[in-house]
């Protein structure tokens, strides 16, 4: 790595079911706010600036021109990933590696609530040809690769819903925790059938939220006040869209991302020499799958682990601490940014009553969610 | 026009008989957008028929349509501040398509007014009425109509359109 990054400041609105009280302009100008006070910086400062949206969720085409405003970006680089914010964090490392800048934002917002169709939006995924005929509700999509990973790797469904109750009891101690829980094994066992074997709270609900992350070059990080918390490495990967021939028990895709952000981060042991993983658990099979796919567990193992409490809050090898997406929700290409957000808390000893003891490296990774085969991962330390 | 370019033209008609596979899909995306703080209370005034700014006190800058927080400044600003239903042309167009390219006779005439009371430059786009298109100027003094307070919902649209004074 030629030139070290650090997150210098965070910034975020808690998650939450609802957000009528605030414009998504207001609720990411929050958000900003406190993640300039956390850096110590003014927006003046920033040289570039990076949202991550999907117009269709926005409602809004080419919706991040109406960015700058609440970021203090009027008359300075604005670019959109679209895809989710540990994206933009890639392409922020990259902008300062390169040493084009020194000083990078990026943000990512959910007003989930204000879409009324979300399952509408959800199956303009699906190839329009071939696969959108069908009108089938897209989580059939999470149903068919579920059903597989249980069939190939012994997963049973009760591990699944394991992680349902870990992770809605986790968010009990968060403040975002929006979709938080004290569930019984039972009860996610009763819930509705979604699409089989996938079950009602085996899916994560959406949330509204906002948040921004301060980015700086090392000499940039030690100019400023706060401690900072090291990009150690980063990676992302896609796999062939095609719901016809891809491999439907691993994520390859989350295999790929992580190959490469360990290489960057010198990662050989992952759940030897990582201190906390935020992963996506967009389903509730989906961590376990993912879990396996970072090498965090061998294949299969990631369930029996689960059931076990090694990735329990206080387990050796903490996942979804914050209660994730099932506990605090799905918040679209924000989700990512929501992991960041706990790590750094989870890193600087700051995560109050969740606090990882000891916690000195994560991982969060994030899954762009069906039909996709597209994952991200940020390693962030204290070194 | 075959024999102009080359290739094989295809018309409509080849795609009604079916001689040229196609699927059709029509998107359903509905949305209701939070209007927050700043446009909630915009368009409530809108309903009473008045416009509302914000002030930006550091700037000394009253926009409208009001927003939370000034973007020069990047602070949030400070207080509401009623503006004048009037103001003057800023520019305008004499726009003769309608928003999905159908043709028109009688030009719709959108401009951008700045309103009396906010700072010079800031206005709300609408559109022009009750004026021989040939006659609008940048410049010209115009005053909202409004539709009837009964038929008023907190929209844009409960003004109608701006006339000259
Ligand atoms: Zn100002």
């Amino acid at each position: 790595m030629t030139r070290r990054v650090a997150v210098v400041g965070i910034g975020s609105t808690p998650a939450r079911t609802v957000t009528p009280e605030l414009s998504y302009r207001e609720l990411t100008y929050d958000a900003a706010v406190r993640a300039y006070c956390d850096a110590g910086v003014e927006p003046r400062d920033v040289q570039s600036f990076v949202c991550c949206e999907e117009d269709l969720n926005e409602g809004i085409s080419i919706s991040d021109e109406y960015t700058p405003d609440q970021l203090g970006a009027v008359l300075k680089p604005v670019h959109t990933v679209g895809g989710d914010g540990l994206h933009g964090i890639a392409d922020a490392v990259m902008e300062i590696m390169t040493g084009l800048v020194d000083l990078v934002v990026v943000e990512s917002h959910s007003k989930a609530s204000n879409i009324l169709t979300p399952h509408h939006i959800v199956s303009y995924a699906m190839d329009p040809v071939w696969n959108r005929p069908f009108k089938a509700n897209p989580h059939f999509v999470a149903g068919l690769e579920m059903n597989r990973f249980l069939h190939e790797t012994g997963t049973t469904a009760a591990q699944c819903a394991q992680v349902v109750v870990k992770n809605k009891r986790n968010a009990l101690r968060n403040p975002a925790g929006a979709h938080a829980a004290d569930l019984t094994l039972e009860d996610v066992e009763r819930s509705l059938p979604v699409s089989e074997p996938l079950r009602e709270l085996e899916v994560a609900p959406a949330s509204d939220a906002a948040y921004v992350v301060v980015l700086a070059s090392e000499e940039r990080a030690k100019s400023l006040k706060g401690r900072p918390v090291w990009v150690k490495g980063v990676g992302w990967c896609s796999d062939t869209p095609t719901l016809e021939s891809r491999d439907w028990a691993r994520a390859e895709y989350a295999e790929g991302a992580a190959e490469r952000a360990y290489r960057m981060a010198g990662i050989r042991n992952p759940s030897e020499e990582m201190d906390v993983f935020e992963v996506d658990d967009t389903y509730a099979y989906k961590e376990l799958q993912h879990l396996e796919a970072l090498k965090v567990f061998g294949r299969g193992e990631a369930g029996r682990a689960t059931e076990r409490g090694i990735t329990s809050a206080t387990g050796d090898v903490p996942v979804n601490v914050s209660g994730g997406a099932l506990g605090a929700g799905h918040q679209l290409d924000a989700t990512g940014l929501f992991r960041v957000v706990e790590l750094v808390l989870q890193l600087r000893g700051q995560a109050g009553e969740r606090q990882v003891r000891g916690a000195r490296t994560g991982l969060a990774m994030s899954w762009r969610g069906v039909p996709t085969t597209s994952g991200a991962i940020v390693i962030l330390g204290c070194e | 026009m075959s024999d102009d370019f080359r290739g094989t033209p295809l018309d409509a008609e080849d795609f009604e008989k079916g001689k040229v596979l196609f699927t059709r899909d029509e998107p359903k995306a509905e949305y209701a957008w939070d209007t927050g703080v700043a446009i909630g209370r915009y368009l409530q005034e809108l309903k009473n028929g008045r416009l509302i700014a914000r002030n930006c006190v550091k700037c000394r800058r009253v926009m409208i349509p009001p927003r939370m927080h000034c973007e020069w400044c990047w602070r949030p600003t400070d207080d509401w501040v009623y503006v004048q239903d009037r103001g003057l042309v800023n520019t305008f167009s004499l726009c003769y398509i309608t928003w999905d390219m159908q043709r028109l006779k009688t030009p719709e005439i959108p401009a951008v007014i700045e309103i009396e009371g906010a700072s010079p430059g800031h206005g709300i786009m609408h559109k022009l009425g009750g004026v021989d298109p040939k006659k609008v100027k940048v410049g010209m003094k115009v005053k909202a109509v409004w539709k009837p307070a009964e038929e008023r919902v907190g929209s844009i649209l409960d003004i109608l359109h701006w006339a000259p004074t």
